[in-house]
């Protein structure tokens, strides 16, 4: 047999490197002014699916949903090894917060059919929130198992995964299919594999497909440039280096759930905090010394 | 996420302006096969260099991320010796193969047929200078591919088809057995034997030593064949899996590569099978083979030299003594510059060494599996190539891997230094790399027998030709004319030199040779830098200071060389002391 996994990855901005004005005047990420990167957690959660599947057998299917641009962590997925790749991306989507985008997500995971697992990372670096894997959970109506660490058994149709719990660690066991949320410590992502690499480079959605005919062919008619799209989505389908596509329609998504329309998250306010280092004091090592350090702290509160 | 091949300026340099897609074009017979079945061929010379840029950053992920942070404990750990004569490796090893198999690297320049990659040796060259400078142990496997191209190079289509794609796949690891207890430097003294049972099979029988990686399932073993034929002719090339008659008697302890597991065997009537033809074993394949692992060595030796510097230019830059960070004291100053320009010296050698590798083995290669499609006018020009390309060769690998390899100890050596006290202790990397570093001057030939044989290739006439061929190409920038004449002036010296060398004896040619070798690679070095220094300003500087410095070395290696004397050799017992041999024990 086998175990069918699927994985959810995003492609975020590279906070951990920040250059230049990393945030806008109206307190959101200038996305423009960082580099965008496959988020690290979500490595990981690739990396637990390919290591059942290299270990009982199955499939591997990364799902992304962004724009036609987050088609590079999905090449990037099939340098690994995904089995199979799908970006979601849908204008209509944009603006979700994380209940419309489990929402979202949830969707393709249905169309998609049967599943064993899907892993997410435990959060992704941009917003910080470790949420969409817990609503995509509810919404499948499947258990889940968060700050996953490693799998300790699988046979049949249950798991044991030990998950990390803060100060220690606890191992459950649940049935499948289940949903993980993968924490950084679980493993170290594999390499891209050097064949896959030069095979998979080429790899395109049809987003980006019909994005390049009209950055080549600037002067084309509508229809000339359909027809161009055609043939080489095509030519990619053949050569198997379609990246599938899926729209809302796709997966049948109630409009109302998606988007602005399906985000209730409401942003009160945003605070451009500049950490700043003012100064510094020395404390002499002496008894002296740190009488006066500790008792400065009793006065502004940090003690006592 | 570090990766040593994008935080390598001088490698990107070099990628960049090395002319890659000429050797693409080469590597790929000009994209006119078109039976290039795998869906990963390349279509182009652009696309194929896009491959080899994105090759090298996996490397470079591979080794910054998976390789590094675990070499220490590499060091530490060692492997096990069990009682059935196999070898238990490390695990930390066992990872490393693992992650290198599972990026697609253990089948680098193997053609695609076979599942390989096809990438040029300059970038398998690069790739081992990166793996090298994470754990210099663990070159020992990855750069043990010369195995594989070797069984492709000579071996039948059957045995091809056994082993080569289990190679790429990275399922199997390969050692190069030749060494014996009496039959080191010398290798045409082997004496394990080979002979036919009457239904044909191979059977070795004999012991062999300082077998690196012994315990890999696949041995490349050197034989005598031809009992009656005492020299190196009457040696033969045979493989073998790993099988319970080839025992692993013992593991040697050694100073450094400590992830290397260096193999004492015995063979008892294993079984082999013949590669290419009898005869031509150590001649023709091991010569090739160890060519090839030459510039191994050297790119070994750059990455252990690049790891060593690094630690030591940040070391310097943060360690504050005398109110001043000490990278501002002028004998660090000196000693982190001389480190950076050696390493960026030998890289300029050594790279330039693996290009004309390609030249030669590509040329080779459409010569024997292409001759059909050659008309007679083509394969002649194709056989001039050839002996230029040999001649060349047979001086730019031996002096690579002797000046990359004593550059390498030089720099880990001066990294200590740099460090102090600090340098001395474990608690930096600086030990480890220099005890890993040690090595390098002494395997697949020590310097002193690769001065042997570089010596005789810069007094074979090609020294002279290739400079002559820089010397078209070094271009007219005024801001660059003094170096050229000062060029001119160390090429004419040493042909004054290799004119004096020639007059004496062969002893007095290995005496000195040393010397000549060294004031050489001054001018050949010079001369790439040289056609580096046109691309920028710093690499102006690099070579400025490369040639002013290596000119006055370079003038008295030549007066020594020119004074014929001879006394070291001639009064050995006078000036070294009688030998003191201590009365044997009991």
């Amino acid at each position: 047999m086998g175990y069918d996994c699927i994985v959810c990855v995003k492609q975020v901005p590279d906070t951990a490197n920040i250059t230049g004005e990393a945030m806008k005047e109206d307190g959101t990420v200038n996305r423009a002014a960082l580099p965008a990167i496959f988020n690290p957690e979500d490595l990981n959660a690739l990396e637990a699916a390919l290591e059942i599947r290299d270990r009982y057998g199955g499939t591997v299917t990364a799902v992304c949903m962004g724009p036609p641009a987050a088609s590079e962590v999905l090449r990037a997925c099939l340098y690994r090894g995904a089995d199979r790749v799908i970006l979601l991306t849908d204008r209509r989507a944009a603006a979700s917060d994380t209940l419309a985008t489990s929402y979202i997500l949830s969707r393709a995971i249905r169309t998609l059919g049967r599943f064993d697992f899907v892993f997410c990372g435990r959060q992704a670096i941009d917003g910080d929130t470790a949420q969409v894997g817990p609503q995509l959970a509810e919404k499948l109506g499947i258990p889940q198992v968060t700050y996953f660490e490693s799998l300790v058994d699988l046979s049949g149709r249950s798991a044991r995964l030990r998950r990390n719990v803060g100060n220690g660690w606890e191992v459950l066991e649940t049935p499948l299919p289940v949903l993980v949320t993968v924490l950084e410590s679980a493993n170290t992502p594999r390499p891209a594999g050097a064949r896959r690499v030069m095979r998979y480079k080429r790899a395109r959605s049809p987003a980006e497909v019909i994005a390049a005919v009209k950055a080549e062919m600037p002067e084309a008619s509508e229809e000339t440039c359909e027809r161009e799209v055609g043939r080489r989505v095509e030519h990619l389908r053949m050569a198997g280096l379609l990246i599938d596509q899926w729209d809302l329609d796709d997966i049948q998504a109630d409009l109302a759930w998606c988007g602005l329309a399906g985000s209730p998250t409401k942003v009160y306010r945003v605070q451009s905090i500049v950490l700043k280092k003012e100064g510094y004091t020395e404390i002499p090592p002496t008894e002296e010394g740190v009488r006066r350090l500790i008792h400065e702290l009793i006065v502004d509160h940090t003690l006592g | 996420m570090g990766n040593f091949f994008l935080d390598n300026p001088d490698i990107l340099f070099l990628f960049e302006h090395m002319d890659l897609a000429t050797l693409a074009r080469l590597q790929e017979d000009d994209f006119t096969r078109g039976d290039e079945g795998p869906e990963y061929a390349p279509r182009d010379a652009a696309d194929a260099v896009d491959n080899y840029r994105r090759v090298l950053t996996i490397v470079g992920d591979v080794a910054a991320n998976h390789i590094a942070p675990r070499a220490a404990e590499v060091d530490e750990q060692g492997h096990r010796l069990n009682e059935d004569g196999t070898v238990t490796l490390g695990e930390h090893v066992r990872r490393n193969i693992e992650v290198l198999a599972k990026a697609d690297l253990m089948g680098f320049t193997l053609p695609r047929a076979y599942g390989g990659l096809n990438c040029p040796n300059l970038i398998y060259t690069m790739a081992i200078e990166i793996i090298s400078r994470a754990d210099a142990s663990l070159m020992n496997i990855f750069g043990l591919q010369g195995i594989a191209e070797t069984i492709y190079a000579f071996a039948s289509d059957e045995i091809r088809a056994e082993y080569l794609p289990r190679f790429a796949r990275g399922e199997l690891t390969g050692a190069m057995v030749l060494t014996e207890p009496d039959a080191g430097s010398d290798l045409q003294a082997v004496s394990l034997k080979a002979a036919q049972d009457p239904d044909g099979t191979w059977r070795l029988n004999g012991v062999k030593r300082f077998i690196t990686n012994g315990c890999g399932e696949v041995l490349l073993t050197l034989a005598r064949s031809e009992p009656e034929i005492r020299d190196g002719r009457g040696l033969s090339l045979f493989v073998s899996d790993r099988n319970p008659r080839i025992r692993v008697r013992h593991l040697e302890h050694k100073l450094g590569i400590h992830g290397s597991p260096t193999c004492e065997l015995v063979y008892d009537n294993a079984p082999a099978r013949l590669i290419g033809e009898r005869q031509r074993g150590l001649i023709e394949y091991v010569m090739s083979l160890m060519n090839g692992a030459r510039v191994g060595i050297a790119a070994q030796s750059l990455g252990i030299a690049e790891a060593a510097f690094r630690v030591a230019r940040e070391y310097a830059h943060t360690r504050k003594q005398f109110g001043k960070s000490i990278e501002r004291l002028p004998a660090v100053a000196e000693m982190l510059t001389d480190m950076k320009i050696a390493i960026e010296a030998a890289r300029a050698l050594a790279y330039e060494t693996s290009r004309v590798c390609d030249l030669e083995n590509n040329n080779l290669r459409v010569m024997e599996f292409r001759k059909d499609a050659l008309d007679a006018e083509e394969l002649r020009r194709r056989r001039a190539d050839s002996r230029v390309y040999k001649r060349l060769n047979g001086m730019l690998t031996p002096m690579s891997k002797y000046y990359c390899s004593e550059m390498c100890v030089r720099v880990a050596n001066d990294a200590i230094q740099v460090l102090g006290g600090s340098g001395y202790m474990k608690d930096y990397p600086c030990e480890r790399l220099l005890r890993d570093a040690r090595i390098t001057t002494i395997y697949e030939g020590t310097s002193q027998l690769q001065i042997v044989a570089a010596v005789r290739g810069v007094c074979s006439g090609a020294f002279e030709k290739r400079v002559e061929e820089y010397e078209q190409a070094a271009g007219d920038e005024a801001e660059l004319a003094e170096l050229r004449t000062m060029l001119a002036r160390g090429k004419t010296r040493v042909l004054e030199g290799i004119a004096f060398i020639k007059q004496q004896g062969g002893d007095y040619m290995d005496l000195a040779g040393r010397r000549l070798v060294d004031a050489a690679a001054v001018v050949i070095i010079g001369h790439l830098l040289l056609q580096q220094a046109r691309r920028n300003a710093r690499k102006q500087a690099v070579a400025g200071r490369f040639i002013r410095t290596g000119l006055p070395t370079l003038e008295r290696d030549i007066a020594l060389v020119c004074s014929g004397d001879q006394s070291a050799l001639r009064d050995l017992d006078l000036l070294a002391g009688p030998p003191v041999i201590p009365p044997a024990a009991g």
